[in-house]
């Protein structure tokens, strides 16, 4: 497995690469959108970085999973808040891992039942691969490689950091 | 079928303790309650935003089947199965094959063959829902909208969502109910949801002429003179007076009943400042309420139909997820 950067050289790697995709765009001013929970803490040290004086948004996609027939509904299901019109903006969407891409694809259903953004980037800290559908980030911190029997998992909110544990 | 019938617990939960029919509020802990009300608040988020759908039940039938007509519950499910993408078929029953002749359960069994996975019932006769969640096929979910005078579970949880949201939590609460006492199910879902969340007092205020004999086994105070009942209440939840209990001499007159029972301004002001006035609808103008309290400033009757939808979408979404998790479990089993 390759060796783990510490969260700060992961969020410097994060935010230089959306300046980079922000630059090559044209987008001057982003609306950021974190997924649950993860995705949110990540989405505010992005704000901060950033200087982003406008509120990011909340995305709970537990009413968009595509496994409610299989598992059923997540008993802990907050409230989505999107404290502004997606209708016409450039949107970030953010996550803290990226595996399947299945909650990308609930993550953006959920985004167009707001309005119909202008663009969408995704941004996520962490690419363990393993893709089951055609989604891809358009900035990653880094791409990971684990092992059948590794877990990883986004501690937060403060401080915030990577936990990595074996399984039995 | 009473309303402390201990079947009812195990009939409407699974091995895990998650929701799988809705029929009524006995044998519901507080954490059930609690986690019902966080799901409708997510609900009342998705009917804010611009498109108000959410996928869950894509691909689910849901069957409305009023055995008794009502418009703002029939309405509200309709409206929540919607919003949560599954098609809705209404079955007015009273114009329908139950009047030629057909059994309940024959109509069941018919409605079972078109693949629904949900049936919301009224009846007029307690325990009908109860009666359907035993006989139908296992996966498909039952949600009481009203049976007869024991229970409307959906229309009490709407009613604790309406006031957790004005009031913040339960503690310390004193609510009375007024009114027809004797012929809700509505009071008597209010009184179990009170309880179960922790409210300080329930009281009820009305006529001994429309008070059960057993009405303090359900949990509450008894106050029949609404003057001295309104006293420190936090929260006063006023009922339909049905016309038709004139005729059965329990009262005297409209009139009268207005007089002792109505809530006029002059009694709301006997209340906390800032106590919430509710009711379930439909209101009788002048004969339980006063136009200007039910339109005033405290009253939050149209919040209450508004948070029916939520409530709705969260115990179908609840019930239909019990289901799921009862058949994979069962699938587990069987290897």
């Amino acid at each position: 497995m390759t060796a783990l950067l510490n969260m700060d050289q992961l969020l410097d790697q994060l935010e230089s690469g959306l300046r980079e995709q922000m630059t090559r765009r044209g987008i001057e001013s982003p609306t950021l959108i974190g997924i649950r929970t993860g995705g949110v803490w990540i989405a505010d040290a992005l704000k901060k970085r950033l200087g982003l004086t406008e509120p990011f948004g909340e995305l709970d996609i537990s009413f968009y999973r595509d496994d409610f027939s299989r598992i059923g509904l997540n008993p802990r299901v907050k409230p989505s808040h999107l404290p502004f019109e997606t209708e016409g903006r450039d949107i970030v969407l953010v996550d803290d891992v990226i595996m399947s891409g299945r909650t990308i694809r609930a993550a953006m259903n959920e985004i167009f039942d707001y309005g119909r953004p202008a663009s969408i980037i995704l941004a996520t800290l962490i690419d363990l691969g393993n893709r089951e559908l055609p989604i891809q980030p358009d900035v990653v911190a880094q791409v990971l490689t684990l092992k059948e029997t590794q877990r990883v998992k986004l501690r937060g909110p403060d401080p915030l950091h990577i936990e990595m544990r074996e399984t039995e | 079928m009473t309303a402390n019938d201990p079947s009812s617990q195990s009939l409407q939960l699974t091995g895990n303790g998650q929701l799988k029919h809705f029929l009524t509020l006995d044998g519901l802990d507080r954490a059930l309650l609690t986690e019902i009300l966080d799901t409708a608040d997510s609900f009342i988020e998705v009917g804010e935003r611009t498109i108000k759908k959410v996928p869950l039940l894509r691909g689910k039938t849901v069957v409305n089947l009023f055995f008794e007509s009502s418009t703002r519950t029939r309405s509200t499910f309709e409206l929540a199965a919607k919003r949560l993408s599954a098609d809705v078929l209404n079955l007015d029953i009273s114009t329908s094959a139950t009047s030629k002749g057909e059994s309940l359960s024959d109509t069941l069994l018919n409605l079972e063959a078109m693949a629904s996975d949900m049936f919301v019932v009224r009846h007029s006769q307690s325990g009908a829902p109860h009666f359907i969640a035993e006989s139908v096929t296992p996966g498909v979910a039952i949600i009481n909208a009203g049976d007869g005078r024991h229970a409307h579970p959906t229309q009490a949880m709407l009613d604790m969502l309406t006031i957790r949201q004005h009031k913040g939590a339960f503690e310390g609460l004193k609510v009375a109910i007024v009114g027809d006492i004797l012929h809700s199910r509505v009071a008597r879902s209010q009184i179990r949801a009170l309880n179960a969340l922790g409210a300080e007092e329930v009281r009820v205020i009305a006529p001994g002429t429309l008070l059960p004999a057993d009405v303090e086994s359900l949990g509450c105070k008894v106050e029949y003179d609404m003057v001295r009942g309104m006293q420190d209440l936090d929260v006063v939840i006023m009922l339909r007076l049905q016309k038709e209990r004139m005729e059965g001499a329990l009262l005297p007159s409209e009139r009268e009943f207005y007089r002792l029972y109505g809530l006029s301004q002059d009694k709301l002001a006997l209340a906390r400042p800032g106590c919430l006035v509710m009711h379930p609808g439909p209101i009788n103008r002048g004969v339980e309420i006063e136009s200007a309290v039910a339109d005033g400033p405290q009253s939050v009757i149209l919040n209450q139909v508004t948070n029916g939808i939520a409530v709705r979408m969260a115990v179908m979404s609840m019930a239909m997820s019990g289901q799921v998790s009862e058949r994979t479990q069962v699938a587990g089993e069987q290897g």
